[in-house]
């Protein structure tokens, strides 16, 4: 098995698993608008608050991997993505801090709510910018980026970084379904098919513009003799959304959040296979960015022993914290 | 001045990463602290040790968390500011990085949610298990970054090909010659960060007047600490200098602000003001011989001057001489601050002497300051080199436009100050409050004299 595509999957895997556990963390920020009380509030974050760290820590390992095994595209990647990642980093802090302080706050409550509002907001929509600008390519030249500061602004990065707001939205609110109970569940229930509805609208903006702005991935998609096998992803977003909506209607628990899983799959690998081989769209493919082979296997031999016990014990601890979170809850 | 991208990167990682290191520092000494007491707790059942890990809980969740925060931005800024670095060095730093991240982060993570909420949710050795689990996810984490930064101080078992480093011996890099010293250094250093923070919160409520066993156990414990601590600091420093001198002499040249090679024994410059372009210490005041002493263990050992490096290998001795004399110096109070304390347990007054308890207050925050001037001796003590010997900083940082990295570095500054100030001014409410038994979830008998049992809310602080 070629170590190269391995390392590829381990941190198309990571990136994956942030998406989903800091995606629900950083939705539960972005739906804090419709949630102006401020002991919902206090309830929906109770709700966060034993987990939120480990799920932030994927993206350190997505960060880390990629140093780790295509340390050029690493290096590539994050100075092109300068200002974007930057801001998202600084939105992080807010989101990661307002945790600890706004609990304690009393008379800048207020404050650290639209902290954690507009740092989980703001990271997301970074992201979205981020994931948009890798997509459309980063200028390189002799492994280096050689573009203009501002690259990463076009219309369609704009459109990508909304597009996982709703993303995330949809998942914080499906995580809270399962979490909370009374009326703010059934507050929560009303949002989910307006959700699915925004998010099916962005899904199919971009996977319309992608293949309309980029010839390889057109390419990829519609005459590389996989169309038969790739016709069902769009298919199934669809059939899914319609599933969420109709689930949505008979207010299941945890259907819903189940459901959005597998939207955020499906969406995930639609991108996977757009940028497969690359891992820099238009410049360099896996092989091109791979580090040297000692360190590849170096770090596999711990990711394959030390993930799975990761996931053992981080299961572990979701299973600690299960049920719902009652809306008196106090946590330190 | 016009700074270009390289001065403002160079400033910006200065910033963020000392900031950054004192968070660590203190959650790597805390989480220890917490786990002991808790295991006191279980095995005595003396409820002040259960007060008192609740109270240090609630601190080291803030402290934490900015940890965090901070630390994620020092996971990107290898890549966002220092591109060169990256791919130059990333095949031994990315995979470091990487076991750092898979066999400490996670597992802190992992583990931090019950340990701070978790006390109702699981049984009690359960959650002595997490608190503990954290505590060696903070030492793991120390063991793979102090691993990946004395690489780049000391580097060894790697080639260059092609423009970057490709890694041959996993054990020689790991294990390289700086790594057990500074190791040893830094986790020291946490230890002591943390007694002084409990010694200088418990004199601050003594001189308040509060003689309860909580306040007395923390502040004994912590000066405990010290006493062991301080000298085997001074020990371990002394041998990571021996260390220094022989693989990175022009930093030992740089600290000592010695320019000229002295025959028959070197002096030791006590204070003085290194003048990087006269080439010249000035206003220094000498102690003969001492110099050769203490770095070489020897009456006449020589040290090199600064003279025998080309210009542009020398680091900046202005700077790093002073930072190196303030961390001695404030270890130097330390162990005095622990002899004393020592001299007072002799008398039986160790909880009575004013004087002794102002001394623990101010020399509270004197291992945040030792350990941030600590790091900068070593760190501006490597330049001009990233990777000692192999790559200049100056050739490591990204294709920038100092546009960009002067909006950032503005940002880091003004958001930092306004977030971390407010999470470290948190902190200080917390301490000033004192560990409270109103804060435990039961009424417990004995600790108090009044009545109004219940359930308290864990809020109390609020």
């Amino acid at each position: 098995m070629d170590i190269t595509v391995i390392w590829a999957a381990i941190i198309a895997l990571g990136v994956f698993m942030y998406v989903v556990l800091d995606g629900f963390d950083l939705g539960v920020g972005i739906l804090f608008p419709f949630f102006p009380d401020s002991s919902e509030r206090d309830r929906m974050m109770h709700t966060l608050a034993p987990i939120w760290d480990g799920n932030e820590t994927w993206l350190v390992l997505g960060g880390a991997a990629l140093f780790a095994a295509f340390p050029v595209v690493y290096s590539i990647a994050l100075s092109a993505l300068y200002l974007p990642i930057m801001l998202m980093l600084v939105c992080l802090i807010f989101r990661g801090v307002s945790f600890e302080i706004r609990g304690k706050a009393r008379r800048t409550k207020n404050l650290w709510s639209l902290a954690f509002m507009f740092g989980s907001a703001g990271a997301t929509f970074m992201q979205g910018v981020i994931l948009a600008s890798y997509l459309q390519g980063i200028p390189v030249t002799n492994r280096e980026f050689s573009g203009d500061a501002f690259f990463w602004i076009t219309p369609f990065s704009l459109l990508t970084g909304l597009g996982l707001m709703a993303t995330y939205a949809l998942l914080g609110v499906c995580w809270l379904l399962m979490k909370v109970d009374g009326d703010l569940q059934r507050r929560l229930h009303k949002l989910v098919t307006p959700l699915t509805i925004v998010l099916l609208g962005f899904i199919a903006a971009v996977s319309i513009w992608t293949p309309l702005s980029d010839a390889a991935i057109a390419r990829r998609w519609f005459e590389s003799g996989l169309l038969h096998r790739l016709l069902p992803i769009p298919v199934l977003v669809v059939l899914t959304a319609a599933l969420m909506i109709g689930v949505a209607r008979m207010r299941g628990d945890r259907m819903p959040f189940i459901l959005a899983l597998v939207l955020v799959a499906l969406g995930y690998i639609g991108l996977l296979v757009s940028i497969w081989p690359y891992a820099i769209p238009g410049s360099l493919n896996l092989w091109d960015a791979a580090a040297p082979r000692p360190s590849q296997l170096f770090a596999l031999v711990g990711a394959v022993i030390i993930i799975p016990i990761i996931l053992v014990y981080t299961t572990a601890g979701y299973w600690v914290f299960r049920g719902k979170v009652a809306q008196d809850a106090v946590y330190h | 001045m016009e700074l270009n991208a390289l001065d403002l990167s160079r400033l910006q990682f200065a910033f963020t990463v000392s900031f950054h290191i004192i968070f660590p520092a203190m959650s790597i000494g805390l989480a220890s602290f917490i786990a002991v007491l808790e295991g006191a707790w279980l095995k005595t059942g003396k409820l002040h040790y259960k007060v008192l890990c609740i109270y240090w809980s609630k601190v080291f969740a803030v402290g934490f968390g900015m940890g965090v925060v901070s630390g994620v931005v020092m996971a990107y800024q290898f890549g966002t500011n220092w591109a060169r670095f990256s791919a130059f060095a990333g095949p031994v730093t990315g995979p470091l990085l990487t076991y750092e991240v898979m066999t400490a982060f996670f597992l802190e993570a992992g583990f931090l949610g019950v340990m701070l909420f978790g006390w109702e949710k699981v049984g009690r050795s359960a959650h002595f298990g997490a608190t503990v689990l954290v505590a060696i996810g903070t030492l793991i984490s120390t063991f793979w970054i102090l691993a990946s930064n004395s690489w780049m101080q000391t580097p060894q078992g790697f080639v260059v090909s092609d423009g970057h480093v490709v890694p041959v011996d996993w054990l020689k890099i790991i294990f390289n010659p700086s790594f057990p010293y500074r190791l040893a250094h830094m986790s020291i250093a946490a230890f002591i960060v943390a007694a002084l923070l409990v010694a200088g919160t418990g004199g601050w409520h003594l001189l308040k007047g509060r003689r309860d066993p909580m306040v007395k156990t923390m502040y004994s414990m912590a000066l405990w600490l010290l006493l062991i601590l301080g000298p085997v600091q001074i020990l371990v420093g002394d041998q990571h200098g021996l260390n220094t001198r022989k693989y990175q002499p022009a930093k030992i040249a740089a600290i000592e602000g010695l320019w000229e090679t002295e025959k028959g024994g070197t002096s030791l410059n006590l204070v003085g003001l290194p003048d990087m372009n006269d080439e010249v210490t000035k206003y220094a005041i000498k102690i003969p011989h001492l110099g050769s002493v203490i770095l070489t263990h020897t009456w006449n050992g020589e040290i090199k001057g600064l003279k025998e490096f080309p210009k542009e290998d020398r680091p900046n001795s202005t700077i790093i001489f002073w930072t190196f004399r303030l961390m001695a110096g404030l270890g130097m109070l330390m162990v005095l601050l622990a002899l004393i304390g020592l001299l007072l347990r002799r008398g039986g007054r160790i909880f009575e002497n004013r004087l002794f308890q102002r001394f623990s207050v101010v020399m509270g925050p004197a291992g945040f300051v030792a350990l941030v001037a600590g790091w900068i001796t070593t760190e501006v003590g490597r330049q001009p080199f990233v990777v000692y010997g192999y790559l200049r900083t100056a050739q490591a940082v990204s294709p920038l436009t100092s546009q960009s990295a002067s909006i950032s570095l503005m940002i880091f500054v003004l958001v930092y100050c306004v977030v971390f100030g407010t999470g470290i001014f948190y902190i200080l409410k917390l301490l000033a409050a004192g560990p409270s038994v109103d804060a435990l979830p039961i009424f417990p008998p004995g600790l108090r004299g009044t009545t109004g049992g219940g359930r308290r809310a864990l809020g109390a602080i609020d």
